[in-house]
């Protein structure tokens, strides 16, 4: 590299170097998504597995030797949907209770961070800090004295064991308060000398601006009533009463060793998740990102 | 704690009650109706039951026929083979999710930091898993286990490698890889039961994609300045993220971290759900995936122990209680740059 001076050996150097770097570039590029199509084809695989083994033939599906069925049966969804008893029963409920329990949280957690946010009363910072305190118990602990107090209410098999309970979260309060602080405090005092009462202020404008984070805590609050499972379990008995999670729970005992009904089931009960998510998804995942950066 | 806190008071117009001209600190007291509700519902079935727990855990008997017994539970739990060895899986289950979730939540999150394309579509497929119900995807991987006719043996079989029992596999990895080497191997590196490890991989499987979507937002948080800077400095890739990316995403982490803990150390839903779809079976291949969570829920259902079930609550939320504080003690000194 003595005689770098060497015009010519620049000029070449000119037209080789960014050819490189773009190679390198094209080339990181095509690592980077090796690498994410990988993890994804990871993350989908079992949801392609199931709803191809789903639509295969007992003996086809219980090989495992094929990807795609040699025949497509269709007959199995309605067979599966037949076969566990209570399917329409498990899923009218746990709509009917997932749709309640997100009605009563972004109610009471409205006016609860509307008055955290806003309103100046004595005791708050310490009732807001003992609201805070509770979502570092974990749910084990309330699990038994809860399951107790059921018993004695006589809510077993009843609605109101699976709703009231969780008609309130501190995290949904907590989210929605930081986001109520937000909204500019000039807009209140125009408001207030406009003769606006709070729950007025509160009902027409602090709702309207804060969709973002209301639709954040219904889907959260949505997601974990879908998903419960230890507590639907303590508190149902009947079939009739119980949730799609709990339902699948026990269809897995009823097919027995029919594997490709058990899994059209599966994919029945995970359609509707599935579509909201594809619907909303930029909601949830914002939602997350936003909730959890926050702490 | 966190910085993300105080930035966001930092923006905000300080609240002008203090400062409104003329004005007295004057209370609202109807705030109290608008915490009414939130109030009542979680003081009953959230805050006094944690007291009641206490009580509870410190009796033994058939529901409201109470026998006060002290700390008998606590000791019976402390003596007892079961809880001990309850609590060296409910650890080992959170070693064996905890980093690899991390490590791939942070390997992807940056991967979609760098501008692909698709990025969207690539964050809605990764945060899939999460989205769907534990027993229903449970009820595919116990099947995608399942020794006779599952994918995970019949690719095994495809690399010439013997299949295995999977989630009725009781015995320790280590124990198996030795056997079939013809080792023999010390007591202590039997290592986990495969069982637990094939519902550690759908565990991974479920929660990558919440820190690959906390991971993601932590980095669009990181001003582009800085790269930029240190770009123009001459630094190179490796060294943007060990000094930039790495410091400036501790928050996240510290917080991916905390959440994690908390999360697995309860961890239910996974094991009951993987351990019924394969065997219908509570704690799984000779009780070898029973965690604390498991085994509290086993004393409460199957046998009806309430105060023995509510001391195992206790003694768990005092560990998660201990970790957490550990965290912010420790790691959470870390994070302040």
């Amino acid at each position: 590299m003595g005689q770098v001076g060497d015009s010519g050996m620049v000029a070449t150097l000119k037209r080789v170097v960014p050819g490189i770097v773009r190679l390198r570039h094209h080339l990181g590029r095509l690592i980077i998504h090796a690498i994410l199509l990988a993890g994804a084809a990871w993350a989908l695989f079992p949801f392609v597995w199931m709803v191809s083994s789903s639509l295969k033939g007992y003996a086809e599906a219980s090989a495992a030797q094929t990807f795609l069925p040699t025949r497509w049966l269709f007959s199995n969804y309605i067979n599966a949907w037949n076969a566990v008893e209570y399917f329409p029963r498990y899923f009218g409920n746990t709509i009917f209770i997932a749709a309640a329990t997100v009605l009563g949280v972004l109610i009471t957690s409205t006016l609860a961070a509307y008055a955290f946010a806003r309103m100046e009363f004595p005791g708050r910072e310490a009732l807001f800090i003992l609201l805070l305190a509770t979502m570092m118990i974990p749910f084990e602990v309330t699990l038994i004295p809860n399951f107790i107090l059921i018993s004695n209410l006589k809510w077993v098999d009843n609605y109101a064991a699976l709703i009231i309970p969780w008609v309130a979260s501190a995290f949904s309060i907590f989210l929605l308060r930081q986001f109520f602080r937000s909204i500019p405090q000039d807009l209140y005092d125009a408001a207030v000398i406009d003769g606006c009462s709070n729950f007025r202020f509160l009902a027409t404008i602090v709702v309207p601006l804060s969709r973002p984070a209301l639709i954040t805590s219904a889907l959260f609050t949505f997601l974990s009533s879908w998903n419960s499972l230890m507590w639907p379990i303590l508190v149902t008995n009947r079939p009739e009463m119980r949730p799609i999670q709990v339902g699948m729970a026990a269809f897995i005992g009823e097919a027995g060793t029919q594997i490709q009904l058990l899994l059209a089931a599966v994919t029945i009960s995970v359609i509707p998740v599935i579509l909201i998510y594809l619907v909303l998804q930029r909601w949830f995942i914002e939602g997350i990102a936003t909730a959890g950066i926050r702490g | 704690m966190m910085d993300s806190t105080s930035r966001v008071q930092a923006i905000q117009p300080r609240p002008a009650v203090q400062t409104r001209v003329g004005s007295r600190r004057r209370f609202q007291w109807s705030a109290y109706l608008y915490i009414l509700p939130a109030f009542i519902v979680i003081g009953t079935f959230h805050i006094i039951p944690v007291f009641y727990a206490i009580y509870i855990s410190l009796n033994k008997g058939p529901i409201n026929k109470w026998k006060f017994v002290g700390l008998e539970n606590y000791i019976h739990a402390f003596s007892g083979a079961e809880f001990w060895s309850s609590l060296g899986t409910t650890l080992t289950y959170s070693l064996l999710t905890m980093p690899f979730t991390i490590m791939l939540g942070l390997l992807f999150a940056y991967l979609l930091y760098q501008g692909v394309r698709g990025r969207g579509v690539y964050r809605v497929i990764f945060f899939l898993p999460y989205v769907v119900s534990t027993v229903g995807s449970a009820i595919v991987w116990a099947w995608v286990f399942d020794p006779q006719s599952g994918l995970a043996n019949f690719v095994l079989k495809r690399i010439g490698i013997e299949p295995l029992r999977w989630l009725i596999e009781p015995t320790g990895v280590g124990e198996l890889i030795a056997e079939r080497f013809g080792w023999t191997i010390p007591a202590w590196a039997h290592g986990p039961s495969l069982a637990l490890i094939a519902i550690s991989i759908f565990a991974i499987w479920q929660a990558m994609g919440y820190d690959v979507v906390i991971f993601l937002a932590g980095l669009t948080n990181i001003p582009g300045e800085l790269y930029e800077a240190a770009r123009m400095d001459g630094a190179n890739g490796v060294q943007l993220f060990r000094h930039i990316t790495i410091p400036m995403l501790a928050p996240t982490t510290f917080f991916v971290i905390v959440i994690s803990v908390i999360y697995s150390l309860q961890s239910f839903n996974h094991i009951f759900a993987m351990n019924h779809a394969a065997t219908q079976s509570l704690g799984g291949p000779l009780g070898s995936t029973s965690t604390l969570t498991v085994y509290m829920f086993d004393q409460l259902y199957t046998y009806s122990n309430y105060g023995y079930a509510s001391a195992i609550a206790i003694i768990l939320s005092l560990i998660i209680l201990a970790l957490t504080l550990f965290n912010f003690r420790v790691l959470g000194r870390r994070v302040q740059y």
